[in-house]
């Protein structure tokens, strides 16, 4: 009893810093230095706007991790279920008065910068479930109300989120939120009945979705039917990743970004350009630290005490792995084009925003290992 | 406790759940990292040949044609610099004002402006508009003064065809102009190689030597982005300047025969009798192609269509013509030929000759008394020959006339406007016109009217065979790789006759030597036709044949009216001909002119003989200069 309420006590200042995670810090740092050259280079060799904006972000978001690591994990904890719903109801407030742009309207304007819930959303239901399987007795896992309850937790904002409309982010939070059920202990048979259910209504889910989702996938089975509309994106991001070849065009040297044939280079097409410049050898070490970004983590998840924590950690590793795998796939032609962006690479606020809280709760996870969440 | 041990059965749960999922994400990564493999490694070179070709544009720029020079080097179709206006849309600050600029600076027409402004809105901003093809020197002069306030100007120096002779090798040379799409597709080199701006030949041996002359494109290469435009030149690869071609006219005959038939509808060939050599070929009224050149203006077209002289058509390769009595020659020799008569066969000419009831009138009302052959030649006396038609038949003079190539295109794989013309035997009229021929269509052959129909060029070609003795030549326009000096052209045309006897065109060379006699008289003694042209001076002296040829039937009333040239509608007047070669003894020139509606062709035609004989014969040591001087080259 002596030795847990030690363990419950708060770490002092130095022990906080002691226990930091410096192999995931270094990785993090590493990272954000790579995606601040790769912005230089979309940028045509120049500081211009993207390389300003993603290093001022950067600046304010990193910090902030770091600040979210030294609060203990029990404030997080008890911080979850509010989270969730102050991002319900952003989600609620983007769809009445958000910001339209491109046919979609999912972002708000905070004067110093333009934030889109939606992302903060994958974050943000991790914590939720993390929370409420750390809450839950085992035997009332795979009861009739609990699998309400969660899957209404999932529903509620993909509801919000398809309608803005924006279908890649929505399929990110559902997966995002079933690898927590999954954690959770929810029966596999139930996993294989509702991907079955999947299937089974893929045709009547395909009728649902708007033309130029259709289009999409049409132009992702067969790039070459429209190379110069719908299919240009993904036939030109091959080329530029494919003439990389093995040791890359060189830094900014890449032909396929400078001259504009790469469409949205900035942000979900990172990846190309990086690609096209590094070659193979670049494109697997950035993929080595991506996964040791995720062991790491992973490694957290394993260490700590509390299954608050190892459930945040292993959903929130898994997440990161979902959005490098279906950015890469998309980018190398594997999956149709949906939006998703390559965590801290690709411009934009939000994504980032939402990463650097799942890193700052990851490493206070690391600090407060020893914890137990009551 | 309770509690405890679940907490720890809930950790294995996720435990055991995340290791699942761990080795998920180790078989992803994998294949991931398999996908960049074959992306970047197994297909790189397929990529990076897509990506060359996506940044990687051509540019062909227009080829520059070859020169067409003289038999002496002077170029006669040539290259020019000239001049032009391009506009860069994107670099222009204000649209409106430049255009108002350029309209007062350059005197351009609302119509123009409008097409400008047409093509600033087609166009892509970068691609220059060209708003003057051809600027005058004192116009580029005025536009570089004022170029500090025409933003997005650029004055820019290309390279056009020239014709400095300008009417006067339009025939011979046609022109150059832009395609039409036709004209594009037809020809597969110009379809590989044709840019906008690039100009083809239209016309004459512009058009058929087009392969030839053409030349190839330069290539510009440069980097483009996604939008096309230019980012920066790569490569700059020249292109090869067409064929030089070498024709063997001369310039300074062709000069003399312009000047000769100013101001009439004509034409004037001369030919090399042993090498066929083309010295001029002119047909007037001509028309200065260097209007063609940049688009012609529809008044100056109208001009040159409604020209009633008709200065489009080739009148020495494509007008017929009635021989007249320029066909009395062959007829002669024809009779000689087929031993219907001997050189002393007498007819007694009384100014007319009856044929079943029809009346068939000599030239003279009079008639000529009795005239031997050499007399009938020299003074031309249409019963006489007649006479001797009726005795031949048509049948074995169209065997003599299709020898010396009457019938026959002489230029025909350079000229597609060239005539056959047309040589009638029986057969012909039978087939042609479903009739019997007529014993009187034979007469009136026999003095070169009815069916026959000859260009100016055959009968120059018929005159020549004469005059080289009978031997059959191969005329040509273009010089080929070795020329022939005199000597040679003339060994070689005998050794070649010994080879190939269709190359011979007689079978007693005493009767061409008849002819030749009796077309020398024709012109150098006294009651000869052509008498009052000849030169007396044996270095110039010329053999010749006058001919007129009717252009419709002469009524009675007209023929005892008697109407002076002058009294008769344009119209209906005689074509004058002069068919002639020189000098006499050792004859180097043959030479057919036509006058259309010239009158007589002893009063209209011939005195131009005595001008160019003078010429050609003065130029011919320089010629003979030239073609040795050629072979020490080679």
């Amino acid at each position: 009893m002596f030795q847990r309420d030690t363990l419950n006590s708060e770490l002092s200042f130095f022990q906080k810093i002691k226990e930091m995670d410096y192999t995931l810090l270094i990785c993090i740092i590493l990272l954000s230095i790579i995606s601040l050259l790769v912005m230089y280079s979309t940028d045509g060799g120049e500081i211009l706007f993207h390389t300003k904006s993603h290093f001022s972000k950067l600046a304010v978001f990193f910090p902030m991790m770091i600040l979210i690591a030294f609060f203990n994990i029990r404030y997080w904890h008890s911080f979850a279920y509010l989270f969730y719903f102050l991002i319900i109801l952003l989600l609620l407030y983007v769809s009445f008065f958000g910001l339209k742009s491109s046919g979609s309207q999912r972002w708000m304007d905070l004067y110093l910068f333009v934030l889109q819930p939606s992302e903060l959303m994958k974050i943000a239901i991790i914590l939720c479930l993390a929370k409420y399987y750390h809450r839950i007795k085992v035997e009332s896992v795979n009861s009739l109300t609990s699998i309400i309850l969660v899957l209404s937790i999932i529903i509620i904002p993909i509801i919000f989120v398809i309608s803005q409309p924006d279908l890649g982010t929505s399929v990110l939070i559902a997966m995002s939120g079933l690898i927590v059920l999954w954690l959770g202990g929810v029966k596999v048979k139930y996993f294989v009945y509702s991907f079955l259910t999947f299937l089974i209504s893929l045709p009547f889910i395909i009728s649902f979705l708007k033309p130029y989702q259709k289009l999409r996938i049409l132009t992702f089975l067969d790039p070459d039917r429209d190379p110069l509309g719908a299919g240009y994106q993904i036939i030109q991001s091959k080329i530029a990743v494919g003439s990389g070849g093995l040791e890359g065009k060189g830094f900014l040297k890449g032909t396929q970004s400078y001259l504009d044939f790469l469409p949205e280079k900035h942000t979900d097409f990172i990846f190309t350009l990086f690609s096209e410049e590094f070659g193979f050898i670049g494109s697997v070490g950035l993929l080595i630290l991506y996964t040791v970004i995720i062991f790491r983590i992973i490694r957290i998840g394993a260490l700590s005490r509390s299954n608050f924590s190892k459930l945040f950690c292993f959903s929130f590793a898994f997440s990161i792995f979902i959005y490098i795998v279906v950015n890469l796939s998309m980018v190398l032609g594997l999956l149709p084009i949906v939006g998703s962006p390559l965590p801290i690479m690709s411009y934009g606020g939000s994504s980032m925003l939402a990463t650097m809280i799942g890193f700052g709760i990851v490493l206070s996870a690391k600090i407060n290992r020893k914890q137990i969440i009551a | 406790m309770i509690k405890e041990n679940l907490g720890i059965r809930k950790s294995d749960v996720i435990n055991r759940r995340m290791f699942i999922i761990g080795a998920a994400k180790i078989i992803i990564f994998t294949g991931i990292v398999a996908r960049l493999f074959s992306l970047q490694i197994s297909e790189n070179k397929k990529y990076l040949t897509l990506s060359d070709k996506n940044r990687i544009r051509e540019w062909k720029l227009p080829p520059t044609r070859g020169n067409i020079v003289d038999y002496f080097g002077n170029i006669i179709a040539g290259n020019l610099k000239v001049y032009q206006l391009h506009i860069i849309p994107e670099q222009v600050e204000n649209f409106n004002y430049l255009l108002v600029r350029l309209k007062t600076l350059l005197n351009l027409s609302e119509k123009k402006i409008q097409k400008i402004v047409n093509l600033k809105n087609k166009l892509k901003p970068w691609d220059s508009i060209i708003v003057s093809e051809n600027l005058s020197w004192s116009q580029f002069l005025k536009v570089n003064n004022y170029l500090y306030d025409l933003v997005g100007v650029k004055p820019v120096m290309t390279i056009s065809r020239n014709y400095p002779f300008s009417e006067i090798y339009t025939h011979v040379l046609g022109y150059v102009s832009q395609p039409n799409e036709e004209e594009i597709l037809e020809n597969e080199i110009v379809k590989e190689r044709f840019v906008p701006g690039m100009k083809i030949g239209k016309l004459g041996l512009e058009k058929t030597l087009e392969n030839q002359l053409i030349g190839t494109n330069a290539i510009q290469r440069y980097e483009v982005n996604a939008y096309g435009k230019r980012i920066n030149q790569l490569e700059y690869q020249k292109g090869l300047q067409g064929s030089k071609i070498r024709l063997t006219v001369d310039t300074e005959v062709q000069k003399l025969s312009s000047q000769l038939l100013s101001n009439k509808a004509g034409s004037i060939s001369v030919m090399d009798i042993y090498t066929g050599d083309i010295i001029a070929m002119y047909s007037s009224p001509s028309y200065d192609p260097n209007l063609f050149l940049f688009g012609i203006s529809q008044d100056e077209w109208q001009l040159i269509r409604n020209n009633p002289l008709k200065p489009l058509i080739n009148k020495t390769l494509s007008g017929l013509y009635s021989p007249g009595s320029t066909i009395k020659p062959i007829v002669a020799l024809s009779a000689l030929e087929n031993k219907i008569i001997n050189p002393n066969f007498k007819v007694k000419c009384t100014g007319k000759t009856e044929l079943y009831g029809q009346t068939f009138h000599c030239w003279k009302e009079k008639g000529h008394g009795f005239v031997s052959l050499k007399n009938a030649m020299k003074q031309s006396c249409d019963t006489y020959f007649y006479e001797i038609a009726r005795l031949l038949g048509v049948d074995r003079l169209n065997v003599t006339a299709k020898k010396f190539g009457l019938g026959e295109k002489v230029l025909g794989e350079y000229f597609d406007n060239e005539k056959r013309g047309l040589f009638p035997n029986t057969n012909w009229k039978k087939n042609n016109l479903g009739r019997g021929w007529v014993l009187g269509e034979t007469l009136i052959t026999g003095i070169g009217q009815g069916y026959t129909q000859t260009t100016p060029l055959q009968l120059c070609l018929m005159t020549a065979q004469i005059a080289n003795g009978g031997y059959k030549i191969k005329p040509k326009i273009i010089v080929n790789d070795d020329p022939l000096t005199l000597e040679d052209a003339k060994n070689s045309m005998e050794l070649q006759s010994l080879q190939k006897p269709n190359t011979r065109l007689f079978n007693d060379s005493k009767n061409i030597k008849i002819i030749q006699e009796a077309m020398f008289s024709s012109t150098n003694e006294q009651f000869g036709t052509s008498y009052r042209s000849r030169i007396d001076d044996p270095k110039y002296q010329f053999a010749g044949k006058t001919g007129t040829s009717q252009v419709k039937r002469i009524s009675k009333r007209e023929r005892e009216l008697d109407l002076k040239l002058e009294q008769i509608p344009y119209k209906d007047r005689d074509h004058a001909l002069y068919v002639a070669y020189g000098p006499y003894k050792n004859p180097r020139y043959a030479l057919s002119i036509i006058v259309e509606h010239g009158g007589s062709g002893s009063k209209a035609a011939a005195p131009m003989a005595k001008e160019l004989f003078k010429l050609i014969i003065d130029r011919d040591e320089l010629r003979n200069k030239q073609s040795n001087f050629e072979n020490i080259n080679i």
